[in-house]
């Protein structure tokens, strides 16, 4: 008797309760987003998609076009790329503030523990207002400022993508091994020497590889800017649709296909270098 | 004085007591093993030594200060002239052994050095001495992953070593040694207490090599200091005390008479 109940999980109530309450939360906002999936299906909308579909073959391949492809193209990807790289400057301090893994008033807990722990809340707010604002709206605000091009596209991805940097970094440096920095921050290192001695090395893979990822949203994002007029492929895009021209639409839409595979073998040539 | 401990007690945050009322001071330059059964506190003993672990009862004074009560820079400087030697070393795996080993002195350079010496090692020659004294020389350049365990303890001595700290701890420095290699780091580990007169403090589970290589051994049981005595009044009584319901005591495997004062390795892992 008391030997079926020991073989009973005693967590499997609490699991089963947690998977309904998931669902139970799920549901409405299915509801709530209109989630209809079998709309699609429904009389004549097949038709309206094949329609607005077939207009974006044969892709648009003519010299005036394809000069105008490329120089967009080149402008997304400085704008991708500068912005990125404000970003970094912008979350990597603010991730190396904000991550409990390099905390030295935590060991003991020592002296000066109530200030650590504000400056890194505060660093976590300001990490969480710089993204929590979408980078449209900030191009939008830089746009009106600046004027039209890729300079506001700039500072805006910077913003935004600043935010998540920091956040995400502290949280890689977090969940790695973190025994090694400890080790060293309690034989009186530095933060910034425990960082590069004891977390860097099991975590520059991770970092690396969730930048150049940011760098591809970066990418994908400048068309959503472009339409504010932030430049890039995303003006000439916001061009071609109002036109309704689906043959230059779908030129660009490959060389987003482009770009994004060479961001994947942009990743994995860095993890193969830091592993 | 090396060190004091005055009453000190330690209650985890789960709840669970791992000390209670040790007191032990050491001289400067002393050597002591602590042995006693697994859970009996030596860890948490030797973290609060290291200033590393904040106790919840009693007073602590480490090298002339008391480490809870300093600013934090001058509790930074204080934990640099402390070394420890981690039971599992917590070393990066991807680091190379040279770095690992000069990571020893982070406490002691300029972050401008530490961040040079990960481009170009700073110090080739001095981690090259150290790992020499382990046997670990032909390792110098090889990653910490590629490493055996007994490999990797080594280079986590050597570390300590090379930091040349004024209090020497060491959480069951040889684990994952053979009787032979344990013997002969344990002996570059006193090699080193008496050529910069810093204090040892060597947490052990091989009694015979507490008994040979520590003038002073503490017994520790269920968080307390059992006896605290030389090494020549340590009985086979209080050992089997120390380690009732244990199973008896931990030894290694007998050397051979000579073998002990040899500090040179035979190396039976790399041949």
């Amino acid at each position: 008797m008391s030997a079926a109940v020991a073989l009973r999980d005693p967590r499997a109530t609490r699991r089963l309760a947690a998977w309904t309450a998931a669902l139970v939360i799920a549901w409405p906002m299915l509801a709530l987003s209109e989630f209809k999936p079998w709309a699609l299906f429904g009389s004549g909308n097949l038709a309206v998609i094949g329609g607005f579909l077939a207009g974006f073959f044969p892709p648009d391949g003519s010299p005036a076009f394809l000069a105008l492809l490329f120089k967009a193209t080149l402008e997304t990807l400085a704008m991708a790329t500068a912005g990125t790289a404000l970003a970094l400057l912008i979350g990597a301090p603010l991730g190396f503030v904000t991550t409990r893994a390099l905390s030295i008033s935590r060991i003991g807990p020592g002296p000066g523990r109530v200030q650590a722990g504000i400056v890194r809340q505060a660093a976590r707010w300001l990490l969480m207002v710089l993204r929590a604002i979408p980078e449209i709206v900030w191009a939008l605000l830089f746009v009106r400022a600046l004027g039209l091009g890729p300079a506001s596209g700039v500072l805006a991805l910077a913003i935004t993508y600043g935010g998540m940097l920091g956040k995400v970094y502290a949280e890689i440096l977090e969940s790695a091994d973190t025994r090694p920095a400890r080790a060293l921050l309690e034989g009186g290192s530095g933060r910034l020497a425990a960082l590069c001695y004891g977390l860097l090395p099991n975590t520059a893979q991770e970092l690396a590889s969730y930048t150049v990822y940011r760098w591809e949203c970066a990418v994908r994002a400048s068309v959503v800017m472009g339409f504010v007029g932030a430049g890039g492929l995303g003006q000439l895009m916001d061009q071609s649709m109002k036109m309704l021209n689906g043959g230059e639409a779908s030129s660009i839409l490959l060389v987003f296909l482009a770009l994004v595979l060479l961001a994947d073998l942009l990743s994995s040539a860095l993890r193969r270098l830091l592993a | 004085m090396s060190f004091s401990l005055t009453a000190v007690g330690m209650v985890h945050p789960n709840g669970q007591r791992a000390l209670a009322g040790v007191t032990l001071a050491a001289r400067d330059g002393e050597r002591i093993a602590v042995i006693g059964p697994s859970g009996a506190g030596k860890t948490t003993l030797l973290r609060v030594l290291g200033a590393a672990l904040r106790p919840t009862e009693g007073e602590v004074q480490v090298l002339g200060a008391k480490p809870w009560q300093l600013p934090a820079a001058a509790l930074k400087k204080l934990r640099a002239r402390i070394g420890t030697v981690h039971q599992s070393p917590p070393i990066a795996p991807r680091l190379r052994a040279v770095t690992a080993v000069l990571a020893g002195r982070l406490g002691e350079w300029s972050t401008l050095r530490a961040l040079g010496s990960l481009f170009h090692p700073s110090d080739i020659a001095g981690a090259h001495e150290a790992l020499a004294r382990l046997g670990m020389e032909e390792r110098l350049f090889e990653r910490c992953d590629r490493l055996s365990g007994g490999q990797l303890q080594r280079v986590g001595i050597a570390r300590v070593l090379y930091q040349r700290p004024a209090l020497l701890l060491a959480d069951e420095p040889v684990s994952a040694l053979d009787p032979t290699l344990a013997d002969a780091a344990i002996g570059q580990l006193v090699a080193q207490s008496e050529a910069t007169g810093a204090t040892l403090m060597a947490s052990l589970h091989a009694v015979d090599l507490a008994l040979r290589w520590f003038p002073r051994i503490v017994g520790m049981r269920g968080g307390a200091v059992m006896f605290d005595l030389p090494a020549a009044q340590v009985t086979p009584g209080m050992l089997d005390a120390l380690y009732a319901s244990e199973g008896g005591v931990a030894t290694q495997r007998p050397l051979p008479a000579g073998a002990a004062v040899e500090a040179a390795f035979h190396r039976p892992d790399c041949p």
